[in-house]
C-alpha cells in the first residue's frame, strides 16, 4: 500500500494521483509553512486527513483543530506576526465566524505571511447556503486566487505564499467543493526540509498592530490599498492567467475556477468557431492589462462567472472607463446566479448567450421510471434516533423545536420532524430565547451538538442564563464532531496531537450558572422522555445532556479490534403484529418492509445495538445474536 | 482511447470511495489520463454517494454531463436505476450489485421499491447493456464493491483496463489482511474455480 504520509514527505520530485485537498498539503510542506489551523467543515476536512497521515514527530509544521474558525484564524494570525508562515483553512460559512478577525488582517503587517484557504460550496452540497466569499475578500482588501483543479491547487498555494511573504499581507486561496475533491495526477516538485527558525520576531516598536481610530487605522488602510494596487501588475499574479487561443477575433469568454473546465468540455462539442478563452487565476485584484487587451481584441465577450457577478461588474467598469465598444454580456437571468457551473449548466448558459455556438441540445431520455428519493438519515444505532423518538413523545405538537448544525439536524426529516428551524453554528439557544418572548403557551426546546456547544454555543447559553429565558436546551452529546468525519473537540479527551483532560459539558454549564441540568444516555428512552417532560415544565433555563457515543465511530473502532463479532437483531415473525413502530416512528434504516407488510432486518446494516427493542409494542425484536 | 466516463453511485457506507479510487488508479496504471471526483455531501448519513471517473486525453472537467456517462456502476438497486435515469447515455453499460437499502419513503409505504424487472425493462427500452450481480456467500457487506469489480474485469467492461491494472490499484490502496480479503473476493468472482 502506498502511504500518503510517506508520499507527502518525498524529497525528490514525483507524480501521484491525489485530490485537491491532498495536493494542498504537499504545497504547504514544500513552502515551509510553519503553523496550520482549522475548524472541520466540508469540503475541507480531508486536508486534515492528509496532515494526519504524517506521524506527529515527522510532521514539518504545527497543526491544530481550534474551537472555531475565528479562533483558528487568530492562532494563525498570531503565528504570522511572530514571523511564522501560517495557513488557516475552513468551509465557506466558516468565514462568517472568522470574519471579525479576517476583515482586519489586510491592515496588518504579517511578517511571516499568511494564507487563508476557503472551501466554498457552489451548489450548496453540504452547506446552509452557497455564499460567494469573494465579497468578504473585497471588503477586506484581501487578494483571491482561484484554482480549478488539484494541479492548480498545488501551484496556486505556492504563489499565494510567495505573494503573502513578499507583501506581508494575507492572501486567500478560494477552493470550491469539486476542486477540493477532484482527483488527478499531480506533478510535484522536490522538498528540501529546512529547520524552523524559532525566533519570536513580533515587533511592535517599528510596526503598529493597534487599529484604533483614524490616526492609526488610515495609514494601515492606505497600505492595504497600496499593496492591493501593486498586485494588479505583479508578474506572479499575471502568471496565473491563461489564454486558450482559438484564433477567434469575434467572440471571447472570460472565466475562472472550475467553470473553466466545464467550459472546455462544452466547447469540445461546439458546432461553430470556438470562442477564445481568458481564464483568470487571480479574481481579485484583476489583471487589468490582460483583461483590457482581451476586450480590445474581441468584439463580443461573455463573462462566465459562478455565483455572483463580482468580476463581471469590474470588467464592465474597465470597459466603460476605456470607452470600449466591445459587447459584454454577463448574467442573463436569475438562474445564472444559482448553483454550481457544471458542464450542463455552462452549456445552458452558452445556448442562452450564443444560440448558434453549440450543437442542438441532446435529447435526454424521457418517461423515466420513478425512483423514490433517498434523503440522508441517521446511521443504524445512532443515539440521536433514540433521543428524537423519546423527545417527540415528551413534547406537544405545538411546541417549538430549534435545531443547530450537526448530525442531529437530520431530526427535522420524517419520521421525527423535531427541530423546525435551523440557522448556523451555535444559533439555536438564542433563537429559542427570542421565540420565548411574548410566548407563554408554546414550550421552546432547542438542540445543540457537543462540538457546536464549544464552537459558538456558549454565548447563547450564557445569554439565556443571564437574561432568564425559560427554554430547554438538549445537548446531543456524541463525543465527537461526527458530521465532518469524527474530529475531536474539547470534551473528547484528546486534541489533534495528544491526549488532553476532558472539559466536561456539565462543568462548563455549571460554571455558566445553569441551575437545572439533567444527564441521560439516549438509549434510556423512557428516562429521557421523563427528564424532558420535567425540564420543559421548569420556568427557567434548563438543560438536558442527552448522551450516546457516535455509533458509526464506535462500530468502526470495534471492527478493528481482534475477536470482533457482528451481532444483529432479528424479527420474531410469530410475535410481530405489524404495528410498524420500528419502520414508521423509530425509523432505523435497518428495518425493511415488504409489500405484504412483513418486517425484516437488513443484514448489510444492523449493528446489533438493540436500541430498537424497547420501541416494539409486541416485543418482536430479538436480542442481538451473533450474525 | 476515446473518452470513457464512468458514473458510480451507492449509499453512504457501501464502500463507493474504494471502488472509485481503484477504477481511477487502474486507468492510470493502464497508461490513460484520468480524472475523478466524489460528491458525498451528507452521504455518510445514509444518503446518496456519487463518484465519477473520466478517462481520456480530452477530458477537462471531472464532472459528467447529464446522461453523458458511458457506464454506470451502482452498489444498490435504487441507486442503479436513479443513475441510469440521470447519468447514463442510451446504449451505455450498467452494472449493479443487487442489494436493497430501502429509502425512507419505501419503508413508510409511501413509494414502491425499485425491482430488478424495473431496471431490466428500462435498460431494454434504452438499449443499455446491463448486468445484475450478487454473491450468495459473501460474509462482509462492505466487500460488495469487490464483487462488482471482479465482474467488471471478467466482462472486460472498461476498454483497455486489464486484471493486472486493477490488482496494482488495489495494492496501492490496501495492505495486509484487508488487501488479501478484498483481492480474494475479486479473484474468486473474476475467475471462478472449476467445480
Amino acid at each position: 500500500m502506498k502511504s500518503m504520509g510517506d508520499m507527502l514527505l518525498t524529497k525528490t520530485p514525483f507524480a501521484e494521483i491525489v485530490m485537491g485537498n491532498t495536493a494542498l498539503v504537499r504545497a504547504m510542506i514544500e513552502s515551509g509553512t510553519c503553523v496550520v489551523t482549522s475548524y472541520p467543515g466540508s469540503p475541507t476536512p480531508e486536508i486534515a486527513t492528509a496532515i494526519q497521515s504524517i506521524p506527529k514527530e515527522k510532521r514539518p509544521f504545527y497543526f491544530e483543530f481550534s474551537t472555531n474558525e475565528k479562533v483558528a484564524t487568530e492562532v494563525a494570525y498570531g503565528a504570522a506576526v511572530n514571523g511564522h508562515l501560517s495557513t488557516v483553512f475552513f468551509k465557506s460559512v466558516g468565514l462568517n465566524v472568522a470574519s471579525d478577525t479576517f476583515v482586519q488582517l489586510a491592515l496588518m503587517k504579517l511578517i511571516g505571511g499568511m494564507v487563508i484557504v476557503l472551501g466554498d460550496d457552489p451548489g450548496a452540497n453540504s452547506s446552509q447556503n452557497e455564499q460567494d466569499n469573494r465579497h468578504l475578500a473585497r471588503m477586506s482588501y484581501t487578494p483571491v486566487l482561484e484554482p480549478s483543479d488539484p494541479s492548480e491547487v498545488y501551484a496556486f498555494y505556492k504563489v499565494a505564499v510567495a505573494l503573502s511573504k513578499e507583501q506581508m499581507m494575507p492572501v486567500l486561496l478560494r477552493l470550491t467543493t469539486h476542486v477540493c475533491h477532484a482527483k488527478e495526477k499531480v506533478f510535484f516538485g522536490g522538498w528540501a526540509p529546512e529547520p524552523i527558525d524559532p525566533t519570536p520576531r513580533f515587533d511592535a516598536t517599528h510596526e503598529n498592530y493597534i487599529p484604533i481610530a483614524a490616526p492609526l487605522v488610515f495609514p494601515a488602510k492606505r497600505r492595504a490599498l497600496e499593496r492591493l494596487n501593486g498586485l494588479v501588475f505583479h508578474d506572479k499574479l499575471l502568471s496565473l492567467t491563461k489564454v486558450v487561443d482559438h484564433g477567434n477575433k469575434q467572440k471571447g469568454i472570460i472565466t475562472a475556477g472550475l467553470p473553466f473546465l466545464s467550459l472546455m468540455d462544452v466547447l469540445d462539442a461546439a458546432a461553430g468557431e470556438k470562442p477564445d478563452v481568458l481564464k483568470l487565476g487571480a479574481v481579485y485584484p484583476l489583471p487589468k492589462t490582460v483583461i483590457l487587451n482581451f476586450l480590445q481584441t474581441h468584439n463580443d465577450v461573455k463573462i462566465l462567472e459562478e455565483l455572483d457577478d463580482v468580476f463581471e461588474k469590474e470588467i464592465k467598469a474597465i470597459a466603460f472607463d476605456k470607452g470600449l465598444k466591445t459587447t459584454i454580456s454577463g448574467k442573463l437571468d436569475m438562474e445564472d446566479w444559482i448553483g454550481e457551473y457544471t458542464p450542463d449548466k455552462v452549456a445552458d448558459i452558452l445556448r442562452k448567450t450564443w444560440p448558434a455556438l453549440l450543437t442542438k441540445k441532446r435529447d435526454l431520455p424521457q418517461d423515466l421510471p420513478p425512483v423514490p428519493w433517498r434523503p440522508p438519515q441517521m446511521c443504524p444505532g445512532c443515539g440521536h434516533r433514540s433521543a428524537f423518538f423519546a423527545i417527540k413523545q415528551a413534547l406537544q405538537d405545538t411546541d417549538i423545536t430549534v435545531a443547530d448544525i450537526g448530525c442531529h439536524t437530520l431530526g427535522f426529516l420524517p419520521p421525527y420532524e423535531v427541530g423546525k428551524l435551523l440557522m448556523c453554528m451555535g444559533a439555536s439557544t438564542a433563537i429559542g430565547s427570542g421565540l420565548r418572548l411574548y410566548n407563554s403557551s408554546r414550550n421552546v426546546v432547542v438542540f445543540l451538538g457537543d462540538s457546536t456547544f464549544f464552537h459558538a454555543g456558549l454565548p447563547g447559553i450564557l445569554n439565556a442564563v443571564f437574561n432568564k429565558h425559560a427554554i430547554t436546551l438538549i445537548v446531543m452529546e456524541n463525543g465527537t464532531t461526527a458530521m465532518t468525519g469524527h474530529q475531536d473537540h474539547a470534551a473528547s479527551g484528546k486534541n489533534f496531537n495528544e491526549p488532553t483532560e476532558k472539559i466536561p459539558i456539565r462543568q462548563v454549564l455549571e460554571g455558566l450558572g445553569v441551575e437545572h441540568i439533567e444527564e441521560v444516555d439516549t438509549y434510556e428512552q423512557a428516562k429521557l422522555k421523563a427528564l424532558v417532560e420535567k425540564s420543559v415544565a421548569i420556568d427557567d433555563f434548563s438543560v438536558v445532556i442527552a448522551r450516546h457515543p457516535c455509533m458509526l465511530k464506535f462500530t468502526r473502532e470495534r471492527r478493528k479490534k481482534p475477536g470482533y463479532a457482528l451481532y444483529q437483531v432479528d424479527i420474531d415473525q410469530d410475535r410481530c403484529t405489524q404495528h410498524f413502530t420500528c419502520v414508521e416512528r423509530f425509523g432505523c434504516p435497518t428495518f425493511t418492509r415488504a409489500s405484504d407488510g412483513k418486517i425484516a432486518v437488513n443484514q448489510d446494516l444492523c449493528i446489533g445495538d438493540g436500541s430498537c427493542r424497547q420501541t416494539c409494542p409486541a416485543a418482536a425484536i430479538s436480542a442481538p445474536n451473533k450474525a | 482511447m476515446e473518452n470513457f466516463s464512468i458514473y458510480l453511485s451507492g449509499v453512504g457506507g457501501q464502500g463507493i470511495g474504494l471502488i472509485s479510487e481503484i477504477m481511477l488508479r487502474a486507468a492510470d496504471h493502464a497508461g490513460f489520463r484520468v480524472k475523478g471526483v466524489d460528491t458525498h455531501g451528507l452521504a455518510q448519513r445514509g444518503g446518496i454517494v456519487v463518484s465519477r471517473v473520466r478517462i481520456g486525453n480530452t477530458v477537462h472537467s471531472p464532472l459528467i454531463m447529464s446522461n453523458g456517462a458511458d457506464m454506470v456502476i451502482a452498489l444498490e438497486r435504487h441507486e442503479a436505476l436513479r443513475s441510469i435515469n440521470t447519468a447514463l447515455k442510451d446504449g451505455g453499460i450498467a452494472i449493479y450489485y443487487n442489494t436493497v437499502w430501502q429509502p425512507l419513503s419505501v419503508r413508510l409505504s409511501q413509494a414502491d421499491p425499485v425491482t430488478e424487472a424495473d431496471i431490466q425493462n428500462e435498460c431494454e427500452r434504452r438499449m443499455i447493456r446491463h448486468y445484475c450481480v450478487f454473491h450468495e456467500t459473501l460474509v462482509d457487506a462492505r466487500m460488495q464493491n469487490m464483487v462488482l469489480l471482479g465482474h467488471i474485469d471478467k466482462l472486460n467492461l472498461v476498454p483497455g483496463i486489464a486484471t493486472e491494472h486493477y490488482c496494482r490499484a488495489m495494492a496501492d490502496l490496501l495492505t495486509g489482511d484487508m488487501l488479501e480479503r478484498n483481492a480474494h473476493i475479486f479473484n474468486e468472482v473474476r475467475q471462478p474455480t472449476e467445480p
